[in-house]
């Protein structure tokens, strides 16, 4: 793995390298340059099996961490491009010809983070949310219990069965009761 | 908590939860939804609005339940012929199957599932409905032919479950449709569903199962509500 | 010439023509086609998800598929719960095989927080138990289901009644039908009980024999032969092109098993190797899937005999309640009867993880590959396609 990492930084700027596990790597490009590795990869690399396209929300950098997972099948290992884009209009070159169902991933970003993939097809249809006219629902700021406790009735006397204090009570009786209180669901 | 508290409590939501939501902004309407000229087998052009021209509008009335013995006869003969819909709505769909087969064999209880809402006159909801099922599932149940009745499956319609704080999930399934009968558990084996059933009977036989008369009686009030949460209402109000 | 039945000529140019143009430009009202929506309220369907289908006579000439029915937001919830708390939240995203989502959260939050190599011998042994058992009991629903697809509904009452004797083992050994959370991060939560190896080794003797008798009533049956061979063809060429998985790949002869290929607990212990077939149509899958269904019942013995009687089940874990992962981010895949089933677990350091994305094969199989599969196909093969391939829609939209 090492060898092929090594191999790719001559031609591709390599930020970073993570080895997870012996079969699985993750590295980071620049936003510019991640397409073309995933596609040197897959035609060049052997890496023609496409696992997954992710995205994490790094909100206190502003940045989006776009994932595209590749595998291997002769050598049975993984890498994982890592690519970082901007908070605000997060866009992001598609790569919707490479593999057939790429443009699924890109549609589901597209509504879950509201990352636009020009021209990848379809990219506007709703995916799973229909009618949605909030913020786009996965990112961090979007606060979900709040949402639905100002659009759906809960029904009152939920507060009574606090699995925290219920696991506290259950799993550490001898914990001081002075612990940090966690903030965490109800 | 005493009942006035409660109840004060459920008000307040209700105010804020009015408050918060926001209008849609975008119209949803299908291309093929939209007003539009059609030229008729006679060659003259018409106005059409699918919504409206296409499904009857009206409000569903109120079916006052027959006298004395007719009434006694008659739900006797609902109780025993339940003909549930097959609508896998949610995940408790996966204990539909060993229903239906020999093990808990529903059909000597009278039990059947049918494939559409015509011809059926329960439905289990199995499960969490997300907003999108639950227009789905709004239409499908004015579609089934009165009496008809609701058991609910999981503890996710009756107080959200484990999805309580999810922004796709409803939380209380009685504020959209009327239930008849709530079946707890995550995910209720085929023996409770079994006793859901011989409960519906029950409810049945003792004239109970009007649920579909206080649909329509509340009309106004289950259609607002329904109208809060699913914001790309682009289906005729009500639509038997 | 006038048409003595009808009266009058009729007009060619408005009868659907011969060749379906497929694409994108089709012009309804051309009143060549017509557009049907199967689902999400059709008995047929897998699950809660529809297929809009554009018709021309029977001929489907484009297909698209919607998801979001089942759509719960794990992922978004799973974010604002502690690491055990996200726990019973992710067992539910597929409700067919649940206990795969159970290793896969338990395996991801062990290599994030180094615990990975604490995990027990007998546990591995466990844990290994479970999957396959679920993943037997995905198969008694799957393969008759594929008859059932094609009104064969006989092998459907059979193979559900004997998945119930299954979830029988599991409510024995964990505590319940469906939903187990048996597998929790460390270890698992229970040894097996008294005797439970005799009379598991009952009901496999039961499904040996209706191994034997599905064989006769679907595989030799004229009419779901006629109906499965040629009928949806996967090549060897579109496996890489689509990224499609398990017994959908290797009933076109390409031999992905992630069991051989990432070998993970003790699967380089069993002696197996994964049925393949050349075909590629749904008939050859079915025949894929009716082959891992006797090595499924072979693991469970081969498992049965070689794990250790007793032993640790579970490593000491921190106190849950403030358990802290390092910053970190990993991917781990199993092999789950549908195929790859992968999950993307980030940490930042916090109680809570950052960020969980699963990766089910339906998400493929179902949208980009059914979609393309469907153009050409029968109005009434729609369903066998579907569930040849696995559809699992909660695993799509999560």
């Amino acid at each position: 793995m090492k060898e092929l990492i090594n191999k790719l930084s001559k031609d591709f700027n390599i930020t970073d390298a993570v080895y997870q596990r012996p079969s699985l790597t993750f590295v980071t490009v620049p936003k510019g340059v991640a397409i073309s590795l995933v596609t040197d990869l897959r035609d060049y690399e052997g890496y023609s099996h496409f696992v997954m396209m992710s995205c994490v929300d790094w909100i206190e950098e502003g940045k989006f961490q776009l994932l595209y997972l590749l595998h291997n099948p002769e050598t049975k290992t993984d890498i994982g491009v890592k690519t970082f884009i901007d908070r605000e209009n997060a866009e992001m070159a598609s790569a919707h010809h490479l593999w057939k169902q790429v443009w699924t991933y890109q549609r589901e970003l597209k509504e879950a983070f509201g990352i636009d993939f020009p021209g990848s097809p379809r990219v506007d249809e709703d995916f799973v949310v229909e009618g949605w006219v909030e913020m786009p629902h996965m990112r961090r700021d979007f606060d979900t219990k709040e949402y639905s406790e100002n659009t759906y009735f809960p029904r009152p006397g939920r507060e009574t069965n606090d699995p925290a204090t219920y696991m506290r009570k259950k799993l550490y009786p001898n914990e001081p009761i002075t612990a940090k209180k966690q903030d965490n669901d109800k | 908590m005493s009942e006035k508290d409660m109840n004060d409590k459920v008000n307040e939501m209700l105010q804020r939860s009015e408050t918060n939501v926001k209008k849609a902004e975008k119209t949803f309407i299908h291309p093929e939804d939209e007003e539009r000229e059609v030229v008729a087998p006679d060659g003259s052009i018409i106005k059409i609005n699918p919504i409206y021209d296409y499904f009857s509008n009206e409000k569903p009335t109120e079916e006052k339940p027959c006298s004395g013995v007719i009434e006694k006869f008659l739900n006797w003969a609902r109780a025993e012929s339940i003909w549930v819909l097959g609508f896998g709505t949610g995940c408790g769909s996966i204990e539909i199957p060993p229903l239906v087969t020999p093990r808990f064999d529903m059909f000597r209880f009278g039990v059947q599932m049918r494939p559409t809402p015509r011809q059926s006159n329960a439905f289990i909801i199995s499960g969490y409905l997300s907003v999108k099922t639950l227009k789905r599932v709004i239409r499908t149940y004015e579609q089934m032919p009165s009496p008809k009745y609701i058991l609910a499956l999981g503890s996710c319609t009756i107080n959200g479950g484990m999805y309580y704080d999810s922004y796709s999930t409803i939380n209380r399934l009685d504020k959209y449709i009327p239930v008849d009968v709530y079946i707890a558990g995550c995910m209720p084996r085929p023996e409770a569903l079994l006793a859901g059933f011989m409960k519906l009977k029950e409810l049945i036989k003792e004239g109970k199962g009007e649920k579909a008369n206080e649909y329509a009686r509340n009309f106004d009030e289950y259609k607002a509500n329904q109208k809060k949460i699913i914001k790309d209402w682009n289906m005729p109000d009500y639509n038997w | 010439m006038i048409n003595k039945f009808l009266g009058f000529e009729p007009d060619k140019e408005k009868l659907p023509s011969l060749t379906a143009k497929i694409g994108d430009d089709i012009d309804l009202s051309s009143h060549k086609y017509q557009k049907i929506w199967l689902g999400p309220n059709h008995p047929g369907v897998t699950g809660n998800m529809s297929v809009e289908l554009w018709v021309q006579g029977n001929t489907v000439v484009k297909a698209k598929t919607h998801v979001g029915y089942l759509h719960r937001g794990f992922e978004k919830l799973i974010e604002r719960r502690l690491f055990v708390q996200g726990f019973p939240t992710s067992i539910r995203m597929c409700v067919a095989e649940p206990d795969t989502n159970e290793y896969l959260i338990a395996t991801c939050t062990e290599q994030l927080s180094g615990y990975d190599k604490a995990v027990p011998e007998m546990a591995k042994w466990l844990r290994m138990l479970s999957l396959e058992m679920a993943r037997l009991q995905g198969l008694l629903r799957g393969v008759p289901g594929q008859g059932g697809t094609f009104a064969l509904g006989l092998g459907v009452q059979w193979g559900v009644y004997l998945r119930d004797l299954i979830l029988d083992r599991f409510e024995e050994l964990t505590g319940a039908r469906v939903y187990h959370m048996y597998i929790i991060p460390g270890g698992v939560r229970g040894l097996l009980p008294d005797g439970f190896k005799e009379r598991m080794e009952d009901n496999l003797r039961d499904i040996d024999d209706f191994i034997i008798r599905i064989r006769r009533l679907m595989f030799h049956n004229s009419v779901f032969k006629k109906r499965a061979k040629g009928l949806a063809i996967v090549t060897p060429e579109m496996v890489d092109k689509y990224g499609i998985v398990g017994t959908t790949a290797r009933g076109c002869g390409v031999k992905r098993d992630v069991r051989k290929d990432d070998p993970y607990l003790h699967y380089e212990q069993l002696d197996f190797d994964p049925p393949t077939d050349t075909d590629g149509d749904v008939y050859a899958r079915t025949w894929v899937r009716w082959q891992e269904l006797i090595q499924t019942v072979d693991l469970i013995r081969q498992i049965m005999a070689k794990m250790p009687d007793k032993g640790d089940i579970k490593t000491p874990m921190p106190n849950v309640l403030h358990w802290k992962i390092p910053k970190g981010e990993t991917y781990v895949r199993l092999e789950s009867g549908r195929g790859e089933y992968g999950m993307y677990y980030v940490t930042d350091g916090s109680d809570k993880p950052r960020r969980v994305n699963l990766r089910g094969p339906s998400y493929t199989h179902a949208i980009a590959l059914l979609e393309d599969l469907l153009v050409g196909a029968d109005v009434a093969d729609v369903h066998g396609i579907m569930v040849s391939l696995q559809t699992c829609p909660p695993e799509i939209e999560r």
